[in-house]
């Protein structure tokens, strides 16, 4: 006999997402939302460029000679390989992660702690080859949750700390009472379409909208005005 | 109930949560200072209680989605790892590196064997036979070994904060160049241990051809002076990082009883730590070679006791500090 997995609130069932749950022990999912290869590879050119700054900043070190020289390389050595140590452990992200809205964390969800960070970073070489990051793209690509090689054996995750869409109001609206009880799911959607009509283009509202027409038993504009009416209703109340 | 009640009902407690988890992410390290933060634990459990409501009563997602924004950063605050970066290098360089390194003495000596092997064998072959080094290197670089090692090349009386000077540089460079191939020879222990296999022998080789090929040259009298301060470190480094890249390869190749992902997990951890402590004694390796191995007013019978000392307090050091005692971790 085979026990079903229990749902995880019917939110990620079945789906292929970039949302990776981890329940922390207060009983409450954390939505882990994954980075992919192609905002990684804006936030790596990002910190590219500032580590090309930062060695370009050395370089009058070169005029005092032997020590110049000395403090230049240490310099080279320590940009290398631990300006994202660095600044991993220190914010949790790289500048240019943190540019993009990234973040580095352990698979648990907690902060990326000194030894994991080291490992991926040394591992960094490895995701490298054989010339601009092919190995650590094609892992990305393979791995579920757009992990590198360097992700793998340390246990991490890259993720989106910035939500999607920022800020959302509901349209003020005359509150109206929907003429039936609906069920959790429609409600859902009905505030979820409310939220969202300030970024959908006219039509599209009005056809969403009238998507509900057996509910509103209404057209055009005045199906939207229904929607957003049942949206402050649910939201507001009366 | 409505959401618009939900919230007003508790849009206190969540400003007042919000403003300590700000305070907290500014000022990670000072947390235990700030009385007010006593409180922060409870309100995450209240917002966690407040998110999983919102959720199941299916408030709108701006709603639901603040909330778990502020579940995450909380959680996050919450359970991160506190680090005492003093009191930690200190346990880790007195008692767990050498630990880790007796805990991993397979893969240690099998590193150990795969670098120091080829490096005898090469040195005793180039010492016997003079055209054996030109099927490792070419012509160019044995040139440049001979003029950097030759007796008679030996430029004295060079001002001593000139010396210096150089010498600094030269320190840049061997943490540069030698931490470099360190943690390379680490890192693609990941291509199946080829890699590390690879810079071992490699290294071993070309180390021993120079050795055996400078001994044979008559030039032994300024080689080994010079290298016998620095070698216990630096060699014996590169093998400890060897043997970290071997331990990546062992849960490729040789995961056990765990799903591979799982294997090399385990092994990075443990192999992190033979390599950061492989980057410590390099930099004292690069200190010894770039101040003490190039002064050239030291008598070469001091530079051989110096490097023996050296050779036996690694030894000593490896194989029993942190040994006995609980407590340090």
């Amino acid at each position: 006999m085979r026990l079903s997995e229990p749902p995880l609130n019917g939110r990620t069932e079945g789906l292929i997402d970039t949302l990776r749950i981890y329940e922390t022990p207060e009983g409450v999912d954390l939505e882990l939302r994954v980075a992919g290869p192609v905002v990684r590879a804006a936030a790596l050119a990002i910190d590219s460029l500032i580590k090309g700054a930062l060695i370009l900043a050395l370089t009058p070190l070169l005029a005092f000679s032997g020590l110049g020289v000395g403090l230049m390389l240490l310099g080279m050595f320590l940009l290398g390989w631990f300006y994202p140590v660095f600044f991993e452990l220190r914010n949790g992200a790289t500048p240019g992660k943190r540019a993009m809205g990234l973040a580095v964390i352990h698979g648990d969800g907690t902060p990326v702690g000194p030894a994991a960070s080291v490992i991926r970073n040394l591992l960094r070489v490895v995701d490298f080859l054989p010339l601009f990051y092919c190995a650590g793209l094609v892992s990305t690509l393979i791995d579920g949750d757009f992990r590198r090689l360097g992700d793998l054996a340390a246990g991490t995750l890259v993720i989106h700390v910035r939500p999607p869409f920022p800020e959302r109001e509901i349209p003020l609206h005359e509150p109206v009472p929907p003429p039936r009880p609906l069920t959790p799911e429609t409600q859902q959607a009905i505030i979820g379409y409310a939220e969202r009509s300030g970024r959908l283009s006219s039509e599209r509202r009005v056809e969403l909208a009238e998507a509900l027409a057996w509910l509103s038993a209404r057209r055009g504009h005045a199906a939207e005005e229904a929607v957003l009416g049942y949206a402050n209703w649910l939201t507001r109340g009366q | 109930m409505k959401q618009q009640q939900f919230e007003t009902g508790r849009h206190r407690m969540w400003k007042e949560y919000r403003a300590l988890l700000e305070q907290l992410e500014r000022s990670p390290g000072r947390r235990d200072r700030l009385s007010p933060l006593q409180r922060f634990p409870r309100l995450y459990r209240r917002i966690c209680g407040h998110y999983a409501l919102a959720r199941s009563r299916g408030y709108s997602s701006s709603l639901t989605e603040d909330l778990h924004d502020l579940v995450r950063r909380g959680y996050q605050q919450l359970y991160r790892s506190r680090l005492d970066w003093l009191r930690q290098t200190l346990a880790f360089l007195s008692a767990g590196f050498p630990r880790a390194v007796r805990g991993h003495a397979g893969v240690f000596w099998l590193a150990a064997a795969l670098f120091f092997g080829p490096m005898l064998i090469m040195a005793l072959g180039c010492h016997q036979d003079e055209e054996l080094i030109y099927s490792l290197l070419d012509r160019q670089d044995i040139a440049q070994l001979e003029s950097m090692y030759d007796p008679t090349n030996r430029k004295p009386g060079r001002e001593a904060d000139r010396q210096a000077d150089t010498d600094f540089a030269m320190f840049g460079f061997y943490v540069m160049n030698n931490v470099g191939i360190a943690f390379r020879t680490f890192a693609s222990g990941l291509l199946l241990g080829l890699g590390s296999l690879f810079i071992l022998i490699f290294n071993g080789l070309v180390i021993g051809a120079a050795a055996g090929h400078l001994t044979r040259l008559g030039y032994g009298g300024t080689f080994w002076p010079f290298v016998s301060g620095h070698s216990a470190l630096e060699l014996t480094a590169i093998a400890v990082s060897g043997a970290a890249g071997l331990l990546l390869a062992a849960a490729l190749l040789a995961p056990g009883r765990r799903r591979r992902l799982d294997a090399l997990q385990r092994n990075a951890r443990e192999a992190v730590k033979l390599v950061t402590g492989a980057l410590a004694m390099l930099v004292l390796a690069a200190i010894i070679e770039a101040f003490w191995s190039s002064a050239t007013g030291i008598e070469p019978a001091m530079k051989y006791l110096f490097g023996g000392i050296c050779w036996l307090l690694m030894i000593a050091y490896l194989s029993l500090a942190g040994r006995g005692s609980a407590g340090a971790a």
